[in-house]
């Protein structure tokens, strides 16, 4: 079942300049959540802090009841939180099992249930059991997406937190992950997701961030969100997007 | 010359081949697993030969003393990463492999210091005349460095193939992060790597010590060979390693059948150069990695 993540005051920084600054952000257990905002807002960089790869300088992340701030990522996910990265960070020449194999590294390896982990994620993504014994990299961009998911979900996560799941791909397979992780928040998972397509983000999410220059400038219930007058101007097609 | 003399020439380039695919494996995992070369490997190969002859000079048998030599070579290797490397793990590289070449010089010192500055041998395992292999006469002892080089590589396969350590080190070796992320704890990972790669060196220099003998400096001769042998494979995948450490045996054994006796020493240096320039990734590697 879902967890809650509460962030509260965080400020991350690479060196001395201040990427994200003063963010209060929570997702309550079983809830959908988007952070939308322009490239260079700072939302990949809340992301790493939250799945500890980078050492926030102040405030607190907290998951259920547990304080991860500043702990290690191999840490934070045996606490429940999986990060599907920006970029998907597949383990290229390793097969499909085999990734998803390193998915559930935190577990132990005669767990059973490892097994039907696999078969529930093969289910949700057919995909990727036809393509079982091949190497990640000969993937297409939406399998590889795809694969990247079904790795964090065999840690069995409270939370999901996913970085640009739809960067890149066709129309027909931001789709079907995206009916996928409607599924999982179904079945009470908690989800974070950093998208840069606001539109397709809010119209799956329960509660919207729009982050501007690293801070919070709007939060609110998603529809509420892809109502408002600056949210369409900005990020929704209202004019040109230049992108940095 | 026959093809009797060529094939003795064969034989002996396997089996100091052999020897040199063992000390590579060494490098390619520790590289795989932290980024690093470690300049050390070479003292882990003179450690096992050393400690070998120690542990049989105290009265064990030569089998339990290998053994023995073996082990305490991995626990040092541990050590060593644990004691030198781990804390400064967030160091440039660079800074790493300059610590390997001063835990290099420290293990020299502390064996000569206490194992003395003379040449020690060992007894051949199965004492006895050659073995005819195809019309030529192999020394019982090189069938022994093939084999257990056999032996360590094919458990090495089934370690990185079959078990979740082995998925973990090569989970490490292509994205450190995203091993991280997957709840690798890629510190043990390093570490239990440093360990395998110091047993590696200590059965090389245990099995072949009593074909060469061995000596506190026997080392950093093995070390630049274990080195050109794992860059001539790539540095990456074992199956590689142990054909650049197999080529580059043949490549010196025949250079002394073909040219002369005199440059064997040069043929791993030239083989390390020209690799560098003309095929940095080695004669099988494909991806390239920004390290060191």
């Amino acid at each position: 079942m879902g967890a809650d993540l509460r962030i509260a005051g965080l400020h991350v920084g690479y060196g001395r300049i201040g990427v994200v600054t003063d963010v209060d952000l929570h997702v309550d257990p079983g809830e959908m959540v988007a952070l939308i905002g322009s490239n260079g807002a700072g939302k990949s960089t809340l992301l790493k802090a939250v799945a500890g790869l980078l050492k926030p300088s102040a405030g607190t992340i907290a998951l259920g009841e547990r304080d991860i701030t500043g702990m290690p990522p191999e840490k934070i996910v045996r606490q429940g939180l999986a990060l599907v990265p920006e970029g998907r960070m597949l383990f290229g020449p390793l097969t499909v099992d085999e990734n998803l194999a390193i998915g559930a590294h935190t577990r132990p390896a005669r767990d059973e249930g490892v097994a039907s982990d696999r078969a529930r994620v093969q289910a949700l993504f057919p995909v990727l059991a036809e393509r079982h014994t091949q190497p990640a990299e000969t993937l297409s961009g939406g399998e590889q997406q795809m694969l990247a998911v079904g790795r964090a979900l065999m840690c069995r996560p409270q939370v999901l937190v996913l970085d640009e799941p739809s960067l890149g791909l066709a129309p027909r397979v931001i789709a079907a992950i995206f009916e996928v992780l409607d599924t999982l928040r179904a079945e009470g998972m908690s989800i974070l997701l950093v998208e840069q397509d606001a539109r397709l983000a809010l119209k799956h999410a329960d509660r919207g961030y729009v982050m501007r220059s690293g801070e919070i400038a709007l939060e609110g219930p998603a529809h509420e969100l892809a109502n408002d007058e600056q949210v369409r101007h900005a990020y929704l097609g209202g004019r040109p997007e230049t992108r940095e | 010359m026959d093809a009797a003399e060529f094939f003795q020439y064969v034989i002996a380039g396997l089996k100091s081949g052999s020897i040199y695919a063992l000390v590579a494996l060494g490098f390619t995992m520790v590289y795989g697993a932290t980024g690093i070369i470690n300049f050390a490997q070479g003292e882990f190969f003179m450690l096992g030969g050393v400690l070998a002859v120690w542990f049989h000079g105290l009265g064990l048998p030569l089998p339990v003393a290998g053994i023995a030599a073996v082990a305490a070579t991995a626990l040092i290797g541990i050590a060593f990463e644990r004691v030198a490397l781990r804390r400064q793990r967030s160091a440039s590289p660079l800074v790493l492999v300059i610590i390997t070449i001063g835990g290099s010089m420290v293990m020299k010192s502390l064996a000569r210091h206490l194992f003395g500055p003379d040449e020690l041998s060992l007894p051949e395992f199965t004492p006895g005349p050659s073995v005819d292999v195809a019309g030529v006469a192999v020394e019982r002892q090189a069938l022994w460095v093939w084999g257990l080089t056999i032996v360590a590589v094919l458990l090495l396969a089934w370690l990185y193939r079959r078990t979740k350590l082995g998925r973990a080190m090569r989970a490490c070796s292509i994205s450190h992060d995203a091993a991280r992320l997957m709840g690798i704890d890629t510190a043990r990972v390093a570490m239990v790597s440093f360990g395998i790669a110091a047993a590696l060196g200590a059965l090389a220099g245990f099995a072949v010590t009593p074909l060469t003998q061995t000596s506190w400096d026997a080392g950093a001769a093995i070390g630049v060979k274990g080195f050109a042998a794992a860059i001539l494979g790539g540095l990456g995948n074992p199956v590689a390693t142990v054909i650049g450490g197999l080529v580059l045996g043949l490549l010196e054994s025949l250079s002394v059948a073909f040219v002369s006796s005199t440059y064997k020493d040069v043929i791993s240096l030239v083989v390390l150069l020209v690799v560098l320039f003309v095929r940095p990734q080695g004669l099988f590697g494909t991806a390239q990695r920004g390290k060191v």
